[in-house]
């Protein structure tokens, strides 16, 4: 045995020891846990934030990224993100994940007063890939709404988790008593509101053939931006049927509380009800 | 026309060359959602195998539309070099898989036989090459083109600075454009997206960005991406665009639907000739992806895959100055996941190269879809590997005005370092003189600060 062999064998024994010890020790009370929090990086507003160090016009470079929501200013760790921009990017990432894969809670709906039906999609992943079944429900479903709803209203709200379930949890409880409120004193007869599970926006079509209302407005969750889950839609027609051409319906959008508030959106919307009741138009056909 | 086959104890008869394009291909969910995808996994390989003992003769003369009726199907057979493809004609698809990667077969002759090809040719080789095959067959093609500046020579890597605003605000896309520029990101183009489609709205940005590239001495090409009309009005407004951008696709029906033909095309072409800032010979930018045409349903019951190839032959016949995918724009229903969003931006690439074109990508993916950033920087990284002309550079990757991520300007940078490759020749020597980059293509300490341009 010469040396260097000698010398892998003491070397051996002793990690081997080690190691023994690592497993009978009991464990250790760990690190000191501080009671304090990570500062919430989504609460940052980037837009007031340069990470440029030493930028060669400090003040023009503020003003002008302060005035957009483009993530500008980052720098970089070599060529890569710096890892407050990483994290940010993908927190706003999440939000608009949830938003879309989540269900509306039920609680949500009871609380609106909303009873629930679903289109011809079974499932998220369902709706997702057949944007032909969620603008379509089963004749049982048909059945259902004739029955528990008010039949040739002439104003008919549905509400639907559309792409972002985020969107009606976060805008229904202001929206749909602001369109109720706005159309309380004006004499029209508004039919029963309910929640539709994975609906595209053709699934008012289907509502209006089924219950016969002249207004239908769907109030629907859009597809989410990076950080921007909230945003609701809110799609009208007059006299609308199965195939109604996109350019006879009109249109809300942007509704969250960073873009039109829900409380202005629902009075806005309930006015244009009555326009379209009045004018018997929707869409471009709607004079404004 | 040899349609059937027997494979692993079951006998296969498809119904057409359309049927056989469409099961061939590797799981996509359009072709679910059409109800064309192959069955079980056993099929799915019956009709690659048959679709390897079909001939480019075969492909050619039985087109997916007929050429009566689409002509998106004419653009292509009549963009054929007749000699060229003569020498091709009798070529099965499995034979001309091993030609393209066989070692023997030069840059020079792979460039030169994109002629011989319609979109359902390059289609077919497509998908019978797997993910690493569609790399390496696409690292042998070069397509470098003219604008004012050349792009896509080989060694050379570029990138479209793509910073649009959410209400068209010309100082805020400047902004972005002057990060972007000291990241490297601009020499393809600077290509804005307007929200809103109007000469006067596309003229103030082009204004905008051609005062910033004068101001400066910029090496590069400037883009507003409203409809072609609308910019054609522009220019003849006096507005300084470079070149004319279009989304195109696989059928006449989807250019129907986008409002473009081969004569708008052309008399585009004739206009840009004269009156846009660039000097050609490439004057055109277009955009393609695969699914556009099934979500307007005007896909006439052809797979995602052959249409974007489709839409290739149909573009090459206008000698444009960049093309790029946008495949994982639309969604779930078209590109299902990471692993379909990957296969389609390699076969698109590939399908691109292949019959002609200087194709660039833009990896992508919206937020309604189970695609992430690893899967969009894997795609991004095959790529790269493939050679790709261009990519996007976008802040952060986030697109706040199209609202789904692409490549940002970090990337574009990294690229270059991992790739070994430099921006266009001019540019490069700009970025030089603004001691932003080295000789090696690496960013200098400086780089990342917008201000400079500022000052």
């Amino acid at each position: 045995m010469n040396e260097a062999q000698l010398q892998e064998i003491i070397l051996k024994t002793i990690t081997e020891l080690v190691g023994q010890e690592g497993k009978t020790t009991a464990p250790s009370a760990g690190p000191k846990v501080d009671p304090g929090e990570v500062a919430d990086l989504s609460a940052v507003d980037y837009r007031k934030i340069i990470d440029v160090p030493n930028p060669a016009n400090e003040e023009e470079y503020r003003l002008l990224r302060s005035q957009t929501v483009a993530r500008l200013g980052v720098w970089r760790a070599g060529p890569r993100y710096r890892t407050n921009t990483f994290l940010r990017f993908r927190a706003d990432h999440a939000v608009a994940m949830d938003a879309v894969f989540t269900d509306v809670p039920q609680e949500v709906l009871e609380e609106a007063g909303l009873f629930s039906v679903q289109t011809l999609c079974d499932s998220k992943d369902t709706y997702l890939t057949r944007p032909d079944l969620g603008r379509r429900f089963s004749d049982e479903t048909v059945a259902e709404l004739r029955k528990r709803c008010v039949l040739n209203p002439d104003v008919q709200i549905v509400v639907s988790d559309g792409l972002s379930s985020t969107s009606v949890t976060a805008n229904i409880r202001d929206v749909l008593p602001a369109i109720l409120q706005g159309l309380k004193s004006s004499g029209v007869t508004v039919g029963t509101p309910f929640f539709i599970k994975y609906g595209r926006v053709g699934a008012m079509d289907a509502v209006t053939e089924a219950l016969g209302s002249k207004v239908t407005v769907i109030l629907l969750g859009e597809r989410p931006g990076l950080a921007t889950g909230e945003s609701m839609s809110a799609y009208m027609t007059y006299g609308g049927y199965i195939g109604i051409p996109e350019a006879n319906r009109t249109v809300v959008s942007n509704i969250h509380r960073g873009g039109t508030t829900p409380t202005e959106a629902g009075a806005f919307i309930a006015e244009l009800c009555l326009r379209m009741l009045k004018e018997k138009a929707s869409g471009l056909d709607l004079k404004v | 026309m040899k349609l059937k086959t027997t494979l692993n104890g079951s006998s296969f008869a498809f119904r057409d060359i359309k049927d056989v394009l469409a099961k061939a291909n590797e799981p996509k969910s359009a072709d679910r959602f059409q109800g064309i995808a192959a069955a079980t996994a056993t099929e799915r390989v019956a009709a690659k195998i048959v679709l390897s003992e079909l001939t480019v003769g075969d492909l050619t003369e039985n087109p997916t539309v007929p050429y009566e009726k689409d002509e998106v199907t004419r653009v292509n057979i009549d963009g054929l070099n007749k000699p060229m493809y003569e020498r091709f004609k009798n070529m099965t698809i499995g034979e001309l898989r091993e030609w393209i990667l066989d070692h023997g077969t030069s840059t020079e002759e792979l460039c030169r036989a994109s002629r011989a090809f319609t979109g359902e040719v390059v289609a077919a080789v497509a998908k019978i090459m797997s993910a690493m095959d569609l790399v390496y067959g696409a690292s042998k093609i070069v397509r470098p083109t003219k604008c004012i500046t050349q792009i896509g020579l080989p060694g050379t890597l570029s990138y479209r600075c793509q910073t649009n605003s959410t209400t068209d605000d010309v100082p805020s896309i400047l902004l972005g454009v002057m990060e972007g520029l000291s990241y490297g990101s601009g020499d393809a183009c600077l290509g804005i997206n307007p929200v809103t489609d109007d000469t006067e709205t596309t003229k103030r940005i082009a204004d905008g960005l051609w005062n910033l590239v004068r101001k400066n001495d910029i090496p590069t090409q400037i883009t507003v991406l409203s409809h072609i009309t609308t910019q054609m009005q522009a220019v003849r407004n006096g507005a300084p665009l470079s070149m004319f951008f279009q989304s195109i696709a696989g059928t006449q029906a989807a250019n129907d639907n986008f409002g473009v033909n081969r004569a708008l095309l052309e008399e585009a072409y004739a206009l840009a000739r004269e009156s846009c800032t660039g000097l050609g010979p490439n004057l055109l930018y277009f955009e393609t992806g695969q699914g556009s045409e099934v979500s307007i349903g005007a896909d006439e019951g052809v797979d995602e895959m052959t249409l974007e190839a489709r839409t290739y032959g149909f573009g090459r016949f206008f000698n444009p100055f960049m093309v790029n995918n946008v495949s994982g724009f639309i969604g779930p229903e078209t590109l299902y996941d990471g692993k379909e969003m990957i296969r389609a931006n390699l076969e698109d690439h590939f399908m691109g190269k292949l019959i002609g074109l200087p194709m660039g990508m833009a990896p992508c993916y919206t937020n309604h879809t189970s695609i992430t950033q690893d899967d969009q920087e894997m795609a991004t990284a095959l790529l790269a590997m493939a050679g790709a002309n261009y990519y996007m550079g976008v802040p952060v990757g986030d697109d706040v005005m199209l609202s789904y991520q692409d490549t940002s300007f970090h990337d574009d940078a990294t690229l270059r370092e991992l790739t070994h490759r430099l921006p266009a020749p001019e540019f490069h020597k700009w970025m030089m003189k603004m001691d932003l980059m080295d000789e090696n293509g690496r960013l200098t300490p400086r780089a990342g600060d917008a201000s400079i341009f500022l000052k």
